[in-house]
């Protein structure tokens, strides 16, 4: 099965604007985080469609990937952390309401 | 080796001899309190060093004089060098410096073994070292100076360290008082030095006495050639510089009108009575003159030697006829030593520097001899200075007792006594020039017999009576005592030259050998038997009035009055009151200086000064205050205000955009990526 290199890219775009739309509208700071989540993910995605159809000899290439998904993985941790944090001053993750460094 | 070159070795090695006090002195200066013992090792072993290199410098110079003329040895080298001029210094090595230096040095030594003593119970007995021997050094750095400006520097030090030695006992409001005094009154008789060593640099073009050098001739081997420029007052160079040092001389030696600060000096502590104000330092006067002496003679017909001579005739019998009335022990000393100063001053202006410097070796010896005697003597009593208080101390105390007889005979001229051989060649100088000062100086003589056999009658003999005045404080406690040996050997050891001494300068045996050594040149005094026997008399005289007055029927109880002052009446108070010379500077020298300032504090500090002051003040702050206004509010406060409240404008407006909200943020982010793709796209 031969599946061209734009129908990745297309369902990266996709992705990454399924992802940004959760975390701009969303409320919740776990959907946001989600979202952004789902945003990393696109974008790794390109990241491994590109090597694949492109420089599939080169291993090192895709080292690239698992590495930026391990950093992924450290930054949501870190997230949900800071979320957890502010649950617990402000009792509420509406990000609407954490207004307090306005100037 | 030559004894020439041998010399000029000595010459050069002059340095070490106040070397080693210097040493002494700075180490001292770091000395801990309590390290009595270090302290006056380092300062008699420095001072035995320089006494044995003063001696052998000493004995090395003995053979001069064999051909008639001075055997000098001088060293100069060039201190530092501004532009084309050099300032040089230099050492001498020639009888006159020899006998100086040596007699400082072993008098000095002798002086310090005793302060060892004085000082025991001081608790600052390492700072008196310490001032000692920068005092020591400082004095024998005078006497090897071939330079005048050493030896002013070296004459600024001694008078240094005389403020700081008669100052010691500080606390105490009267030695405060005489520091100051002595200081002040001695830096009169600096002005005159000063002045004399910059015309003698003006006129000459150099300060070294001496070089040996035909091309550029040292200060004294141009004496003749001054007396040829005109100086001031219609006298030649010469006799006017002369006459400008003598001042110098009369400030230090305390000689007549600037005498004063001497008798007060005596607020110091005995042994420093002893080395400066008796020995070494007030001769330092009668020493430069003596330096300077072809100068003082260069120009025949001059007044100055005149001068000098007259200023020293009325010193020795003004300050005698004070000492006869004084009550306290050190004063009459000090009284007697004015006079001396001034028998030694009137020798030189009569004419004979061998006389002059002859007694001022004698005079050394045994007026430290009666000042480290009556130093014992305080001790021995526990601290009585009062005359009137002591009595009957012959019994108590034999070795001072003894000793000091040997110094009272010495210094009252006594026949065979150093004092009698030194006193008559100066009585036989004084003689030939002027008849009236030779009675004046004559008279000198019976008084200093007098007062000096006064002297012994009350504090020697008759009985105790320093218990008069202490009720039931336990007699015993106050019972005088012999002094420890560290105390009674310098003056046993000062009263064999005392004794024996003045064997040098007798005309008998060949000759006079002092004259010999010191001044070759120097045509002798004619010998007079009838000036000798009239000095002889007169002593004799002194001393057996004495023992009428005072040995026949001596006092019983402190509080008697003096015999003399009941035969003398108003007259012993008006000589107890020293002339009432203090109280006379008092109402016109100080009073003048009080209104003085008064007047310059009133008008000009007030007035003038002040007046200018505030006016500047004044017109500074109008000036101010207009750049205030103008300059300051408007425009600098005003822009700076502005740009201030620009910028908290712009923050305030710009923080509104960090509100916080997080997605705000991301949204713009966001958008400004579309647009980016947007670009893009459609370029």
């Amino acid at each position: 099965m031969n599946i061209p290199l734009s129908d990745y890219l297309m369902l990266s775009a996709f992705l990454f604007a399924i992802g940004l739309c959760g975390a701009l509208s969303r409320k919740n700071a776990i959907i946001v985080l989600i979202g952004i989540e789902i945003m990393f993910n696109a974008a790794i995605l390109n990241l491994i469609v590109f090597w694949h159809y492109k420089y599939f000899a080169v291993p090192t290439a895709y080292m690239f990937a698992i590495f930026a998904i391990a950093i992924a993985a450290a930054e949501s941790a870190v997230g949900l952390a800071l979320v957890i944090a502010v649950y617990r001053y402000y009792k509420s993750v509406d990000v609407d309401e954490m207004t307090s460094l306005k100037g | 080796m030559d004894h020439s070159e041998y010399l000029q070795q000595l010459a050069w090695q002059q340095w070490l001899i106040p070397f080693f006090p210097l040493v002494a002195a700075a180490i001292q200066s770091l000395l801990k309190r309590p390290a009595r013992k270090p302290s006056a090792a380092l300062t008699i072993v420095a001072m035995g060093l320089s006494c044995i290199l003063a001696l052998r410098a000493f004995f090395a110079t003995l053979g001069s004089g064999e051909h008639h003329e001075v055997e000098r040895a001088i060293f100069n080298f060039t201190w530092f060098k501004f532009g084309t001029t050099s300032l040089e210094l230099g050492f001498i090595l020639d009888p006159l410096t020899a006998g100086m230096a040596a007699m400082v040095a072993f008098v000095g030594f002798w002086i310090f073994v005793n302060a060892t003593g004085y000082m025991a119970d001081d608790e600052n007995f390492t700072r008196f070292f310490c001032f000692l021997s920068l005092f020591a050094a400082s004095m024998l750095g005078l006497v090897i100076s071939n330079n005048l400006l050493l030896l002013f520097m070296c004459w600024e030090l001694v008078g240094l360290c005389s403020y700081l030695l008669i100052g010691f006992w500080y606390f105490k409001p009267s030695a405060a008082a005489a520091m100051k005094k002595a200081f002040i009154t001695t830096r009169i008789g600096d002005v005159g030095f000063l002045l004399g060593i910059v015309m003698l640099y003006w006129k000459t073009g150099t300060l070294n006495l001496y070089t040996h050098d035909a091309l550029h001739p040292g200060a004294l081997e141009q004496a003749s050639a001054l007396v040829l420029r005109n100086g001031w007052w219609g006298l030649s160079a010469a006799s006017t510089i002369a006459f400008l040092v003598f001042i110098g001389a009369m400030g230090k030696s305390a000689q007549f009108p600037l005498h004063v600060w001497l008798p007060d000096a005596m607020e110091g502590p005995t042994p420093v009575s002893a080395l400066i104000h008796a020995a070494t330092m007030v001769a330092a006067g009668v020493f430069m003159v003596g330096r300077m002496y072809p100068l003082f003679i260069a120009e025949p017909g001059s007044w100055v030697p005149d001068f000098v001579m007259w200023i020293g005739c009325i010193t020795a019998v003004f300050s005698a006829t004070i000492a006869v009335a004084q009550f306290d022990i050190k004063r009459v000393l000090a009284y007697s030593t004015c006079s001396q100063l001034g028998y030694m001053v009137m020798a030189l202006g009569a004419g004979s520097l061998v006389a002059g410097q002859f007694h001022l070796l004698t005079h050394a010896f045994f007026k430290a001899l009666l000042f480290l005697g009556s130093g014992c003597v305080i001790i021995g009593t526990h601290h009585e200075q009062d005359m009137r208080k002591m009595g009957g101390l012959r019994k108590y105390m034999p070795i001072t007792f003894v000793c000091y007889v040997i110094g009272m005979l010495a210094l009252s001229g006594f026949p065979l006594t150093a004092g009698f051989f030194s006193k008559d060649e100066i009585l036989l100088a004084t003689f030939h020039r002027n008849k009236w000062a030779w009675g004046l100086g004559t008279f000198a003589a019976f008084l200093t017999a007098f007062y000096m056999t006064r002297q012994i009658f009350m504090v020697f003999f008759g009985q105790w009576r320093g218990g008069d005045d202490d009720h039931g404080h336990g007699h015993e406690h106050h019972e005088p005592h012999e002094v420890p040996w560290n105390m009674w050997l310098p003056i046993a050891v000062l009263s064999v030259f005392a004794l024996f001494m003045g064997w040098l300068g007798t005309p008998w045996f060949g000759g006079n050998l002092f004259h010999h050594y010191l001044a070759p040149e120097e045509v002798a005094s004619e010998h007079s038997d009838m000036v000798l026997w009239l000095s002889v008399g007169v002593g004799l005289l002194g001393i057996i009035l004495g023992w009428l007055i005072y040995g026949r029927k001596t006092m019983v109880h402190a509080t008697d009055e003096d015999p003399l002052a009941t035969a003398l009446g108003g007259l012993f108070t008006f000589l107890n009151r020293k002339w009432y010379i203090d109280e006379l500077y008092e109402a016109t020298v100080f009073r003048f200086t009080a209104t003085c300032a008064m007047f310059f504090r009133l008008v000009v500090d007030k007035l003038v000064v002040d007046g200018c002051l505030h006016l500047i003040a004044k017109v500074a702050r109008g000036i101010s205050q207009i750049f205030r206004w103008v300059g300051d509010e408007f425009f600098i406060n005003g822009g700076f205000d502005a740009g201030c409240e620009g910028v908290e404008l712009g923050g305030e407006e710009l923080s509104k955009l960090q509100d916080g909200r997080v997605q705000n943020y991301f949204r713009v982010l966001s958008l400004g990526a579309a647009v980016l793709l947007l670009i893009y796209f459609f370029t």
